[in-house]
């Protein structure tokens, strides 16, 4: 009879399967974004000319443009060119250079609120700029961009369920598997939504303990001083 | 001549700064002695705040020459950042790392700078805390610390890099009135220990108390230059007798 309407627990397994997939993606992308959206804020604040430029384009083009049509441009695109990426590697490519660009802003906000009073009294003890950034300005910055850089994660997560258009078997692309072999879209697709929720509050929860562990008096966006 | 031969600690020479058409400094020079404490005072806008920039290139002048010891720090290959912690600079509004503790507020000059190893840096750091009383407060972070707390935790973390000179810019300037106190007593004992200081303030009781000159400055020169009660006495210039009547009026003579 086709009248079960309860999950099949049999799907689970494939389902998990997918689920790390999906994790692993997100992951690898920000991590990855992580580092070149660093470097780009670090551009934007510091640099002039066309350093500063490049960057700033750069922002906007991964901002101003859909992140599927980044994915499309990036898996179906680059082959005419030459470049070609397995599935799972192109969404981590694409992923990374559209978070890059949005953690950027981020970062850049974060690195402006660190009150420029510090920077002067840093340079006045010998420290070189590149000190100065790393002992003074990063240490605050990066406590004062988790809040924004958590919901930067939360929706990377979300939006990674776009690969399965390309073909990856993440979650998304697995759950599509199943139901149209099935035919329990329904009961499928909420057990799905209920995964992607189930990680994201694991995650709201694990930053928001990160971010009251790292804590210092004072330090804040809004209350800053003088 | 165009040197410091004669070995000053500090020597400068004829410095100039602009921003945009107003000529903030216009030809300033002047020398300090070891051990050396002088006053520069002037209403706002004469360029005292600049001036003390400019002697440890947070600014750079756009013409003239600074000389610490034999070196000069306006020179065009000069090792800026090496000069420069060789000279404390005490902020009006403190700038304090917001991140770190007291203790780690003054040690990270000498740790990371001098590269002076941890524990050393350490013994040091607490060392400098002890000489502004504040050794109690090293786990103290900034915002836990009041105003005059913070400032001298701030000079603290000057002295940390056994400075030959200490510049202060209106160190007390951004205290409340019942915090002053605090700070100058400290400013007090380090002049009285033999430190050179180099200090933009009104208070013309530390002046008076420390001060082996004080330095007039008016619309971007130095007006006159001489110790404090010969400057009182017997001002040379008709604005210096004025302003000194004016600040007292406001600051008190009150020690």
């Amino acid at each position: 009879m086709d009248m079960q309407l309860v999950f099949d627990w049999a799907w689970l397994p494939r389902l998990s399967e997918g689920l790390i997939v999906t994790m692993q993606l997100t992951g690898a992308c920000l991590a990855g974004g992580a580092a070149l959206g660093l470097l780009l804020s670090l551009a934007r604040v510091y640099t002039r000319g066309p350093v500063y430029w490049l960057a700033s384009a750069y922002v906007q083009f991964f901002r101003g443009t859909p992140l599927l049509v980044q994915l499309m441009i990036i898996h179906f695109g680059l082959p005419t060119v030459g470049i070609r990426f397995e599935p799972f590697i192109s969404g981590v490519v694409a992923m990374g250079l559209n978070t890059a660009a949005y953690q950027a802003e981020y970062f850049r906000g974060a690195i402006q609120s660190v009150r420029s009073g510090q920077t002067l009294a840093a340079r006045s003890l010998g420290m070189s700029p590149i000190q100065t950034v790393r002992y003074i300005v990063l240490p605050q910055a990066l406590r004062l961009v988790i809040p924004p850089w958590s919901n930067e994660l939360v929706y990377m997560l979300k939006y990674s369920s776009i690969v399965y258009m390309i073909g990856v078997s993440d979650l998304m692309g697995v759950g599509r598997t199943i139901s149209a072999r099935s035919f329990r879209f329904l009961e499928l697709f909420i057990v799905v939504a209920m995964m992607y929720l189930a990680v994201v509050l694991i995650l709201t929860f694990a930053l928001r303990w990160l971010e009251r562990r790292v804590h210092v008096p004072g330090l804040t966006t809004t209350g800053r001083r003088g | 001549m165009n040197s410091n031969s004669a070995a000053h600690l500090l020597k400068v020479e004829d410095v100039h700064k602009r921003y945009g058409r107003e000529e903030v400094l216009r030809g300033v020079s002047f020398t300090m002695e070891r051990a050396d404490t002088k006053v520069i005072i002037g209403a706002s806008g004469t360029g005292k705040s600049t001036l003390l920039r400019c002697i440890n290139k947070l600014t750079d002048p756009d013409q003239g020459r600074v000389w610490l010891e034999d070196q000069e720090i306006t020179g065009r290959r000069a090792p800026v950042n090496n000069i420069r912690s060789q000279m404390g600079f005490v902020f009006q509004d403190f700038n304090l790392f917001t991140h770190l503790p007291a203790l780690d507020n003054v040690r990270i000059g000498p740790q990371r700078v001098k590269g002076i190893r941890r524990r050393e840096a350490t013994a040091v750091a607490q060392e400098a805390l002890a000489t502004v009383g504040l050794k109690e407060k090293a786990q103290s972070y900034p915002a836990q610390l009041s105003g005059g707390q913070q400032q001298r935790v701030a000079i603290a973390r000057a002295l940390a890099m056994s400075p030959k000179l200490m510049l202060f810019d209106e160190p007390t300037s951004a205290l409340d009135p019942e915090l002053i106190g605090e700070v100058l007593e400290v400013m007090i004992k380090l002049a009285k220990e033999g430190m050179t200081m180099l200090v933009v303030s009104h208070e013309m009781g530390f002046a008076r108390t420390v001060a082996d000159e004080i330095i007039f400055m008016e619309g971007g020169v130095i007006l006159e230059q001489a110790p404090p009660e010969s400057m009182f006495r017997n001002p040379q210039h008709k604005r210096t007798g004025e302003f000194l009547r004016k600040i007292s009026d406001l600051y008190g003579e009150s020690e």
